[in-house]
């Protein structure tokens, strides 16, 4: 018998002020979980992860929560001030409560060097975090969230506005933690980069239009009610490739 | 020497000299959270509105203006917190009316039941006559508490500063936290008006905090440093307040302000590079600030 979701939403809708911004939406997420909200901008991306946070109420339906389940939180890189006066550790230990006094213990010192460690920065602890490049900063938010010993980890757009070599290597850090037992959901407009390579898609558009593996979700039939825009998919060397059919030979997403 | 020693044998000076010193260094070291958190002009609005309490409770409760000025100004940074981070569009309009009609009210009331027009001359740009002990006291108390909150709530404090979105989602009671600073704020701004003025307490929460961060990339470096630079200034100021016959929130600013300016003379554009960011006058982003 499977065990009991972590998180349950039941016919959830939810918004801002009088709009709803999703509908209808039903998902479980346990520790198993590896997920990709894909949808265009305004679909509800946001909303659904705000909802799994708990930062946000739904105005109709039932949302779940195991006790004492530790969910973190990786926002987008540019919601914070890079030029704020903390350093890579200092940054990394701000999420770790618990301690009533100004400066860190020796354990704790220890247990944010552990985590850059994993995370392969391990040497710019000491570093001011405007010294980081896009990769380096991301993954010291992926040390502050991980320092929290979360369930459940919770991404906004992880490889926004990063190169290629860092989309790849966060993908990767996500897919060994999740191996480690960590649900991961992300949110991602990245169809070819990201969530083609992802196990488990859930496509919005002010709803819940597909939920299902890559290959099933990713047709041009989901595609067009997801986005609203005509798109192919092709297979090259066994990938999904989607292709923006508005234009000659342009890669979606 | 002389010119240091001669104005000490004044109780007057003595008081003033205190107080400006601990004026100085309790604004520089909240001014720390305030510039790093985009809130400059909250401040020098918050001042502007304790003065209409201050006005207030001066000319008809006497006795209890402290704690009248003290509720009306921390209402109004309640006031100012909520419409700050509700509406981010037009965040700073909405401020402007707040605190400029607390002002205005409080100068008001000076015009119509003050007494002469020292009295409101030396609220607006701080005196360093007439400070009793029971000031130093109250500044003491202050100062005590702000130690506490900061002390006991310093790594939240920070959290809540550098990133309030996952402060909230990381267990930090995001809103209390706030709410306590704006008190401290307020508090600390209450304390400090007589011998600063009103008009210039918000050059004190500023100008300390960001020559501070001009000099370290350090948190911890930047309140120690901060702290420094506004108890001297406080110090410096009130000398050349006594030797110009100037008012004393003028010279402690002036001195502030030249501090700045030998400081960017001497960090360049490495100084000035590490200001960058703290010119956002709207409010943290807060969770109902995120919209998909």
């Amino acid at each position: 018998m499977p065990a009991a979701p972590l998180i349950s939403l039941r016919d959830v809708a939810a918004g801002y002020k009088d709009s709803v911004v999703i509908r209808d939406v039903d998902l479980d997420i346990d520790t198993r979980t590896f997920t990709g909200i894909v949808g265009p901008s305004g679909a509800g991306k946001t909303t659904l992860l705000r909802l799994l946070l708990g930062s946000l109420e739904p105005s109709h339906g039932v949302i779940e929560r195991a006790p004492g389940v530790a969910v973190s939180y990786v926002p987008q890189l540019e919601t914070v001030n890079w030029n704020f006066p903390v350093t890579v550790t200092e940054c990394v230990l701000m999420s770790r409560g618990g301690r009533r006094v100004p400066w860190p213990s020796r354990s704790e010192k220890a247990e944010a060097a552990a985590v850059l460690d994993r995370l392969g920065i391990g040497d710019l602890g000491h570093r001011h975090i405007r010294e980081l490049s896009g990769g380096q900063q991301q993954r010291m938010f992926l040390a502050r969230a991980l320092i929290r010993r979360p369930q459940i980890m919770l991404l906004d757009e992880p490889t926004s506005g990063v190169d290629i070599s860092t989309r790849h290597d966060v993908l990767h850090l996500l897919a060994e933690l999740h191996d480690d037992g960590m649900g991961i959901v992300l949110t991602t407009h990245d169809l070819n980069g990201m969530a083609a390579h992802l196990p488990d898609l859930v496509c919005v558009n002010g709803r819940i239009v597909a939920h299902g593996t890559p290959e099933d979700v990713i047709t041009p039939a989901v595609l067009e009610q997801t986005f609203g825009a005509r798109m192919d998919v092709l297979q090259h060397l066994g990938m999904i490739v989607v292709v923006d059919s508005s234009g000659p030979g342009r890669l979606a997403g | 020497m002389e010119a240091l020693f001669d104005p000490l044998q004044y109780g007057f000076f003595q008081r003033g000299l205190i107080v400006a010193t601990l004026s100085g260094a309790l604004l520089g070291f909240i001014g720390v959270y305030i510039v790093l958190r985009g809130m400059s002009y909250i401040g020098h609005g918050l001042s502007h509105a304790i003065f209409g309490g201050f006005a207030a409770m001066q000319l008809f409760a006497a006795s209890f203006y402290v704690l009248g000025a003290g509720l009306w100004g921390i209402a109004s940074a309640i006031a100012i917190t909520n419409v700050a981070r509700r509406s981010r569009l037009g965040a700073d309009a909405a401020i402007g009316v707040i605190t400029t009609a607390s002002f205005a009210l409080g100068v008001a009331l000076f015009a119509k039941f003050g007494s002469s027009g020292p009295a409101f001359d030396n609220a607006l740009f701080g005196s360093i006559l007439g400070i009793s002990n029971s000031q130093i006291v109250w500044l003491l108390l202050v100062i005590a508490f702000t130690a506490i909150v900061v002390f006991t709530r310093y790594r939240a404090l920070l959290f809540t500063t550098f990133d309030p979105e996952v402060a909230d989602v990381s267990g930090v009671k995001v809103g209390r936290t706030e709410a306590l600073l704006m008190v401290v704020l307020s508090l600390s701004i209450l304390v400090t008006l007589t011998v600063i003025g009103v008009t210039l307490v918000a050059a004190m929460l500023v100008i300390p905090a960001v020559i501070a961060r001009m000099l370290t990339d350090s948190f911890g470096r930047m309140l120690v440093l901060s702290t420094i630079i506004g108890s001297i200034s406080g110090l410096v100021g009130m000398y050349l307040s006594y030797y110009a016959g100037v008012p004393s929130g003028t010279m402690i600013v002036l001195v502030g302000a030249a501090a700045f300016l030998v400081v960017l003379a001497i960090t360049g554009v490495r100084g000035m590079r590490r200001t960058i960011g703290l010119d956002s006058h709207a409010a943290p982003a807060t969770k109902e600030s995120i919209r998909p």
